[in-house]
């Protein structure tokens, strides 16, 4: 384990319940900072649970119920003097499926920023150009900034969502599949995207695609049926994993 | 089960033909009745739809002259209807659809009032409007204030029933447009650190205008047919003025149809206006009607 | 060290914007309530002032409220001078469907109140004469009927056979409109309920894609006809149809009547029950057509059975609207209180009495009270139908489809 960075996330004995059904089994773990660390399993082993636990995003859920601890920056998020949308303000999310808001480019990525506090408009225009420079759209989009975001291109639609989230300037991205729903081109560009962004953002990214993992990732954490079952430095995790399951999922014999 | 003949009796064959047939002829009986029943107000009334008619006051106790002012009655009716009753229903629809445990108690209890609601006869709302409104809160009103305008039916009184009327109309039409709107979009600006609340106002709600604006009008639509339940509570059939005030008695499309109809001296002699008041009264509802359905089925594409 | 996630603003805006919106929510949930209180506070005057109109003279039971005039009544029922009314209206019961024009509508008892000044079109209400005669096939005389003399405790009142709201001595005999609103609902339910569910049949298996899409619509077109158009649809033209065709007495009677309460029913239960059976598994359809049954067959013997609970709440809700609706009734159906069972009689239905009636009705006067119990009764029997269908119909559907 990479005991020598120091933990930015940490999950001791973490459970989670959807009603009766237990979707993840006391997974404890510490995530570095700076770092992109890649969760990989088969489909319902609970890496989406895992991530939205992250933010409490998973408060949403009728019926859900947790156990152990979840501690960013040495806060348990569940516990009561905590609140959340601070705490979502810390952390990014960048969904699988993301749909920008029906609205200009310009006022998705405002969006967050305007939530609190008023800012003068020569502020939002910086951070728009900043935040879409960052996310490597800038030069596709800095003349129609005022055109919907419902006519972007899927990738750049997913950048766009990555704007949005870096615009409101977190320490945590948690990242949901960014990449299954775009085509090879696009995903390559989100990936690099997700290299340059690592040197400022703690980076947790769940992913179906194990080259993406491999080739973007610091660690990598296997689950499975909700347990998490290695959790190790990627180059390990694909090249001498420690347990029988993750070998076999890596090389293909599973799911 | 019966084993494969290769080929279906002929006993089944015509029993299948009738089957399908009485299905075919009750559907096209009640097609050919909608039909007969349009057909025959606009033969009958069409030609009676005239400028003045639609412009001018009603003469000779309403055997003569025209609707307006139970086209403007109606006008201000469902107005204020619409006032009253379309953020309540909306703030309902948003409990319902935002804010709403689905499996609490409480949700079920709203939720269950809500269809009780739709399917208590409009009667008993007018009966409602009497025990609750006029004679209730009104002359509560007036012996509190010393005044004498709320303690009788009215313009605002009729309003207020039909807007109680015609809520679960809203609340079923905001909430379908709520739910229609996408998950994803909720989340995406709750994990951006919006609350609940800005997430409703800035994302949730101008994404549902269209249904909002669909219950409205359907509400609308609803109302501006209603009679039964503004029969006590505030219609007049005749009226030298339009309402001036909220508190005044005013004149309606459908009450004016139904006294024409059923309680003038001389029916016969009224019919051309009574197909006349119909023909209007049916072109509103339908026009409501239609443009409710053109705004959802703009908001389905979406 | 400090939590770093702590509250960095006070919403107590939005804390008060979302307690008003649950407030606003409840807001149904009480008009329930007050709809059920306001409309029955007035009706319960009638039990708790006693002393106004024909009950000054009560005898035996003191000032009753409401469940003890009810353990009282079948005593006081058959003790009376017209205890054979039991008999007779039970017997009609059975025979509501059967015409029989010669005993039903001739032997009018020398009145001329059933013939109003206007043939063409009787008038609805007349405050002088009070409603129409009770029973027009009653051979009793009206004089010994009402035996002036004794004056009726009011739930004997209330379950005589004549309902005369207005004279000397009032009588509010709710058994002329039971019957009249029960005669017109059947008529209603027969008329219309096969007609909606055929032709959600055929909407939802037989006909191509492009016919729905014209056909649905149109259907629920007719849900937008505002009922004072209906009515008065029947009033003009469906009774001079009928009156045509089976040349009959009463130019208004519960047939027009109920013809106007089928077209009122027709759009809900082919609203529902198209609803319904389209829920019905796609697969259930195939399976069975992968059986070897016809298009028919499946639609009528897989796939209406399985919608059953579905079809069953159309049924309810379309009886709820045809019981309810007021303006149809009013309209077209006479409304006459008979205590004929003659689909070719004049009706008066509880919500037609309602509507027709309050308009003059004194204010706080036992009339107005009664009127109040009718519209308790309309608004107990929908709030039970509604019950029934949310709480145990839907129930019904969620298992047989989710089996759960
Ligand atoms: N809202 C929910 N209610 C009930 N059960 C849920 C819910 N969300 C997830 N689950 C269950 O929890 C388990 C883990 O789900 P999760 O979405 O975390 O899996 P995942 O690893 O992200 O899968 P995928 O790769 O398909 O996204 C699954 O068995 C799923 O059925
Ligand atoms: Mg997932």
């Amino acid at each position: 384990m990479a005991k020598e960075l120091q933990a930015k996330i940490h999950a001791s004995a973490f459970s989670v319940f959807y009603r009766d059904k237990q979707a993840l089994h006391s997974v404890t773990l510490d995530i570095p900072e700076r770092k992109v660390t890649a969760f990989i399993g088969p489909s319902g082993c609970g890496k989406s649970t895992f991530l939205r636990s992250i933010n409490r995003m998973n408060d949403l859920v009728e019926g859900v119920r947790n156990e152990g601890r979840m501690i960013v920056d040495g806060t348990d998020v569940y516990d009561k003097s905590v609140d959340v949308v601070t705490l979502r303000r810390r952390i990014g999310m960048v969904f699988q499926k993301s749909i920008p808001f029906p609205k200009s480019i310009y006022e998705n990525i405002t969006y967050g920023m305007t939530l609190t506090e008023r800012k003068t408009k020569a502020e939002l225009d910086e951070i728009v150009e900043s935040s879409l420079k960052r996310s490597a759209l800038w030069e596709e989009v800095k003349d129609r900034l005022k055109n919907s975001a419902l006519g972007l291109s899927g990738g750049q639609q997913q950048r766009l969502c990555i704007a949005r989230a870096i615009a409101v300037n977190p320490d945590i991205l948690l990242m949901d599949e960014p990449c299954s729903a775009l085509d090879p081109i696009s995903t390559g560009k989100v990936e690099e995207l997700i290299s340059e962004l690592k040197d400022t953002y703690t980076i947790v990214l769940v992913t179906h695609n194990m080259q993406q993992a491999a080739r973007v990732s610091d660690l990598t954490g296997f689950f499975l049926m909700g347990k998490l079952i290695e959790f190790d430095k990627t180059r390990t995790i694909f090249t001498s994993p420690a347990q029988k399951e993750t070998e076999d999922y890596i090389t293909g014999r599973f799911g | 089960m019966q084993t494969f003949t290769g080929h279906i009796p002929y006993s089944k064959k015509v029993l299948g033909f009738f089957a399908v047939m009485v299905a075919l002829i009750a559907t096209v009986a009640i097609l050919g009745i909608i039909v007969g029943m349009i057909g025959d107000f606009i033969i009958e009334g069409g030609p009676n739809i005239t400028g003045a008619f639609l412009t001018e006051f009603p003469r000779n106790s309403n055997t003569e002259g025209g609707i307006f002012p139970a086209l403007i009655g109606t006008t201000f009716l469902v107005m204020i209807m619409t006032i009253m009753g379309v953020p309540i229903g909306t703030a309902t629809a948003i409990y319902l659809s935002e804010f709403a445990k689905q499996d609490s108690v409480f949700a079920r209890s709203v939720r269950f009032a809500v269809n009780t609601l739709a399917g208590v006869p409009s009667i008993v709302f007018g009966l409602f409007g009497v025990g609750f409104f006029v004679q209730f809160l009104g002359k509560g009103l007036d012996n509190a204030t010393g005044s004498s305008s709320f303690g009788d039916g009215s313009l605002l009184w009729a309003s207020a029933t039909l807007a109680v009327l015609t809520l679960p109309v809203v609340i079923v039409s905001v909430e379908e447009a709520l739910r229609a709107v996408p998950r994803e979009l909720r989340e995406a600006s709750l994990a951006l650190g919006a609350t609940r609340w800005q997430t409703i106002v800035r994302v949730v709600l101008p994404n549902a205008v269209s249904g909002i604006l669909t219950g409205s009008i359907l509400a609308v639509g609803r109302g501006a047919g209603e009679v039964a339940t503004i029969l006590f509570v505030g219609v007049t059939y005749s009226a030298e003025q339009l309402p001036g005030s909220i508190t005044d008695k005013f004149m309606h499309l459908g009450y004016h149809l139904y006294v024409l109809a059923t309680q003038s001296p001389d029916v016969d002699k009224t019919l051309p206006l009574q197909y006349a008041t119909t023909l209007v009264l049916l072109a509103l509802t339908f026009t409501l009607n239609f443009s409710a359905i053109f705004v959802r089925s703009r908001l389905r594409r979406n | 060290m400090t939590n770093p996630f702590r509250k960095e603003r006070k919403f107590i805006g939005e804390f008060l914007a979302e307690w008003s919106i649950r407030i606003v929510a409840s807001l149904s949930i009480v008009i329930i309530f007050l709809i059920f209180f306001f409309v029955f506070r007035e009706a319960a005057s009638l039990f708790t002032t006693m002393n106004v109109g024909t009950a000054n003279s009560k005898t035996e039971t003191p000032a009753p409220r409401s469940a003890d005039a009810q353990a009282a009544a079948p005593e006081q029922y058959s003790a009376e001078t017209y205890g054979d009314a039991p008999e007779t209206y039970g017997e009609s019961d059975g025979a509501a469907e059967q015409y029989n024009p010669a005993v039903e509508v001739e032997p009018l008892p020398g009145t001329n109140i059933l013939t109003p000044l206007n043939m063409n079109y009787p008038e609805i209400y007349n405050p002088e004469t009070g409603s129409l005669p009770a029973d027009i096939n009653d051979p009793t005389p009206m004089g010994t009927f009402s035996v002036t003399e004794q004056p009726l405790s009011l739930w004997e009142n209330l379950t005589s056979n004549v309902w005369q709201p207005v004279g000397v001595q009032p009588k509010f005999g709710m058994i002329p409109l039971l019957i009249g609103t029960a005669k017109t609902t059947v008529i209603a339910i027969l008329l219309g309920a096969p007609l909606g569910i055929l032709a959600a049949i055929f909407t939802a298996f037989f006909a191509p894609a492009r016919v729905r899409n014209i056909v649905k619509p149109a259907i629920e077109l007719l849900a937008g006809f505002p009922s004072v158009v209906v009515g008065f649809f029947c009033l003009v033209t469906v009774a001079s149809f009928i009156q045509d065709n089976f040349d009959n007495t009463f130019r208004l009677n519960a047939l027009v009547g109920g013809i106007g309460l089928a077209l009122a029913v027709i759009p809900i239960v082919y609203a529902i029950a198209e609803d319904s059976l389209s829920a019905v598994p796609r697969t259930l359809w195939e399976a069975s057509l992968a059986l070897g049954s016809t298009k028919w067959q499946t639609a009528y013997r897989v796939m209406l059975p399985a919608a059953a609970p579905g079809v069953f709440a159309a049924v309810l809700l379309g009886i709820g609207r045809a019981f309810g609706e007021t303006m149809i009734a009013i309209m077209a159906t006479g409304n006459a209180a008979l205590n004929s069972w003659s689909a070719f009689a004049p009706a008066r239905t509880f919500a037609a009495t309602i509507g027709s009636e309050m308009g003059e009705v004194v204010w706080g006067s036992e009339h107005y009270g009664v009127l109040f119990l009718l519209g308790t009764i309309l608004f107990v029997v929908s709030f039970s139908l509604n019950a029934v269908t949310e709480l145990y119909v839907k129930k019904r559907l969620i298992k047989r489809f989710q089996g759960r």
